[in-house]
């Protein structure tokens, strides 16, 4: 940044210098020719000065224009117009200086023409190559390689030009014109690359144009000033090298020149086409916003809104309606500079002339109705196009436009307005599908609590006495069951167990299954015989289950003072217990009916007492109907037989690894690690 | 997936249950049930022959009817049930409590007797 300020300052003084010293040798020369004296300064130095003037200003041109890429077009425009203007303006302070010095001796002195001329001179040359740069940069957008390569071999020969005048090689005057020629040929060619002005809105090509007008001005004026004063002083000094003889302020001028008079028979030629431009442009950004209108914040309301906006916007639309059939809030609608009687004005009378098109949503199809509003009474519109919107291939909404102008929409307008319905389609249904999968998201996460709630609700620890070990598994499938078993220490000698299994799956289950577990720590506690534990289970429960809803349940109270177990069954899985004595297992089928079956009094007579006396090494095992309901591949169910066959086999180890091993004969069987439904067990051994 | 099939013989509702009864099936028997009390039926049989699966939920909704049949008295009778799906019913208690049969002659036999 600051090396570039330094550049451009540093080639500002160059060229500063490189003039001064030009005016004075220029002048120098003019004395000695006019008095017949040799010359005092040798006769190339202001050719050579005037080289050095250019290159420097050229170079400043080209760090303060060319690289700064801030500038859009009309700002270069504006740099070549404000150059001009200071220009112009110095120079005819100078002239006004001229005019009232009048008709004295030093106006007319050659010396002081020179001097003028020389400042004249500087100035048109910096307005010049200012143009020039700029003219460069508008030449050289969306360059391609062929367009950079014939650039170069232009600004070459441009330099080639200044080293043919500085050098003063008078060859002949036909030469002289061949350079220009070839010039000027190169200039027409390079003049053909206007794309910049396609990029210009409506305003900007009339600023453009005003300030390519008053660059005209300039060079005119110039030109002309430039021209007098040479002519005057080639009078005095026939000698004296004039402005046109300079075949590269020639170049110069007719490459600026010529692409000026382009650039402005372009744009004015471009100003009727530029709405045109300007209106595919917003289209675009039109269709951009629709498609990027589905953000976090955003909802299908501002897709709609977006979407009558632009289409109003992009076929010049007097009026515009969108319905949106919907069937959880009653359809929405929305109006643009239209009331919605009138449109329901036009809708009825659509109906009553039995239409069918799209205004009906039965149709996927855009139609055009205009013809029936001819019929329509009072009805300020001539034209009417209707658009389906539709979202996963059923049509959801009408979108309808209407012109106060018969034949107001063309095939161009119907189709990029059929785009923005499709892409509104699209962006709603995007919508609805972000939707949908936060809902099942937040479905997911509603279970995930459920079933850490139900995990929650089995105890961490099992109660544990020195004449039995218990051990339990459990595991749910995907859905939350409604397994439940627990331990309680009644007294010293007595431990209370439960298993219990609630119909149903769900939240619902995992609800229950925290009540069985309320009533199981509050009863057992009451050292309450098994049968009358399940009768007032029964009647608490009695009021919360819904219709339908039954929980099955064994209770167990274990004394380990009789060595007894009383146990009640509540319609719950029949208890599978081994008999160490006689190595035999068997099934404990006691009546029993579940809980909230009979939610009367009744309920008393279904339910048992029972009683068995246990020895060490005895076996309980508890389940729930996961596990003899297990499936395999053929659809064959584990069943009590191979439960009782699994206990046979590792009756005699401890509780652990009867667990283990039960549970591993199940997966066996399933042959998939794969739960489809609730597997618990408890084992009791006794010791 | 279940089938449910309803015909009237000699003034009572057969409601034949063809399949397995899930949780979702569950509302098919259901709907069936409500509708032939709904009828005015006095009798009604459930012909469990082809019922080859019946979960918690099937069984709920037989259990649920179970009080308001007794109110209108209405004998419900179920016949002809698998061995397993018979067990099913037998280890929640709910044998009790319903009016089981095994053929349909003793179904309508009892339900004649129970109707009186």
């Amino acid at each position: 940044m600051f090396r570039t300020k330094a550049i451009i300052r540093l080639l500002f003084l160059g060229s500063v210098i490189a003039w001064l010293v030009l005016v004075f040798s220029d002048i120098t020369i003019l004395y000695s020719e006019i008095r017949q004296l040799p010359p005092g300064v040798p006769k190339w130095l202001p050719g050579l000065m005037l080289d050095i003037f250019v290159v420097c200003l050229f170079y400043y041109y080209r760090y303060r224009i060319e690289k700064d890429e801030s500038l859009n077009f009309t700002d270069l425009l504006w740099k070549v117009f404000a150059t001009g203007l200071i220009a112009t303006v110095v120079s005819l302070v100078f002239r006004l200086g001229e005019f009232l010095l009048g008709a004295s001796k030093l106006a007319s002195d050659p010396l002081f023409k020179d001097f003028i001329y020389q400042i004249n001179l500087a100035l048109f040359l910096s307005f010049l190559l200012s143009a020039y740069t700029s003219w460069k940069r508008l030449i050289l957008y969306q360059k391609s390689k062929w367009l950079i390569r014939t650039w170069m071999v232009f600004e070459v020969c441009l330099f080639l030009t200044l080293l043919y005048d500085s050098l003063q090689l008078t060859f002949s005057g036909t030469t002289n014109t061949i350079i220009i020629i070839v010039i000027a040929l190169l200039v027409i060619v390079l003049s053909a690359n206007m794309r910049w002005v396609a990029y210009l809105n409506f305003k900007q090509k009339w600023t453009s144009l005003l300030l390519l007008l008053l660059s005209f001005f300039y060079l005119g004026y110039f030109l002309f000033t430039v021209n007098s004063i040479s002519s005057f002083i080639n009078t005095a000094s026939p000698t004296f090298q004039d402005f046109s003889s300079h075949i590269f302020n020639v170049c110069l001028l007719c490459f600026v020149m010529v692409y000026s008079i382009f650039s402005f028979l372009v744009i004015l030629f471009n100003l009727p086409t530029s709405s045109v431009f300007e209106q595919k442009l917003e289209e675009v950004i039109n269709f951009q916003r629709i498609s990027q209108s589905i953000q976090t914040e955003q909802n299908e309301e501002s897709v709609y809104n977006i979407l009558l906006d632009s289409s109003v916007s992009a076929v010049f639309a007097d009026a515009a309606w969108l319905e949106i059939e919907s069937e959880t809030n009653g359809g929405r609608f929305f109006t643009y500079k239209i009331t919605k009687e009138e449109s329901e004005q036009i809708r009825g009378h659509l109906k009553q002339h039995n239409v069918r098109g799209a205004l009906d949503q039965g149709s996927d199809k855009t139609k055009n109705l205009s013809k029936y509003l001819a019929s329509v009474k009072g009805a300020r519109f001539r034209s009417l196009i209707a658009f389906p919107i539709i979202v996963r291939g059923e049509t959801i909404g009408t979108l309808a436009l209407l012109k106060e102008l018969p034949d107001g929409f063309n095939k161009e307008m119907m189709r990029i307005v059929s785009t923005f319905a499709n892409q509104a389609g699209i962006s709603i249904e995007n919508f609805r599908l972000m939707e949908q999968a936060f809902q099942t998201e937040r479905y997911k996460e509603e279970l995930k609590i459920a079933k850490t709630v139900q995990k929650s609700l089995l105890p961490a620890k099992l109660e544990s006495d020195p004449d039995f070990e218990i051990s339990a598994f459990a595991q749910s499938a995907d859905e939350v069951g409604g397994d439940y078993y627990d331990t309680l220490r009644i007294n010293d000698h007595q431990v209370a167990l439960i298993i219990a299994d609630v119909s149903g799956k769900g939240t619902t289950a995992a609800f229950h299954m925290s009540q069985m577990k309320g009533i199981f720590h509050s009863l057992a506690q009451q050292e309450l015989e098994p049968k009358e534990f399940l009768e007032r289970a029964n009647q608490a429960l009695a009021f919360c289950l819904e219709r339908g809803s039954f929980i099955s349940a064994t209770y167990f109270v274990v004394d380990t003072k009789t060595k007894t177990i009383h146990y009640s069954r509540a319609g719950h899985c029949p208890v599978l217990y081994y008999k160490a004595s006689e190595n035999k297992t068997q099934y404990l089928k006691d009546r029993g009916t579940a809980l909230g079956m009979v939610r009367t009094r009744d309920y008393c007579r279904l339910v048992e007492n029972n009683e068995i006396h246990y020895a060490a090494g005895d076996v309980m095992v508890l389940y729930t109907d996961g596990i003899t309901e297990a499936k395999n591949s053929k659809s064959e169910e584990f069943d009590y037989d191979r439960l009782e066959k699994a206990l046979q086999e590792v009756a005699e180890k401890s509780s652990q690894q009867i667990e283990k091993h039960i549970i591993g004969r199940l997966y066996e069987f399933s042959g998939s690690s794969l739960i489809n439904d609730d597997y618990t067990a408890m084992i009791i051994k006794f010791r | 997936m279940v089938h449910i099939k309803r015909l009237q013989e000699d003034g009572s509702d057969i409601i034949s249950v063809v399949g397995d009864i899930d949780a979702s099936s569950s509302i098919e028997l259901d709907l069936a049930i409500a509708k032939s009390v709904g009828e005015g039926f006095k009798k009604i049989l459930v012909d469990c022959s082809a019922l080859e699966y019946i979960s918690s939920a099937g069984l709920g909704v037989f259990m649920s009817y179970i009080e308001e049949l007794k109110d209108k008295n209405i004998p419900m009778v179920l016949f002809g049930m698998k061995e397993k799906v018979a067990n099913t019913f037998s280890i929640l208690g709910l044998a009790e409590l319903l009016h089981i049969a095994s053929t349909k002659p003793e179904a309508k036999k009892l339900a004649d007797e129970l109707s009186v």
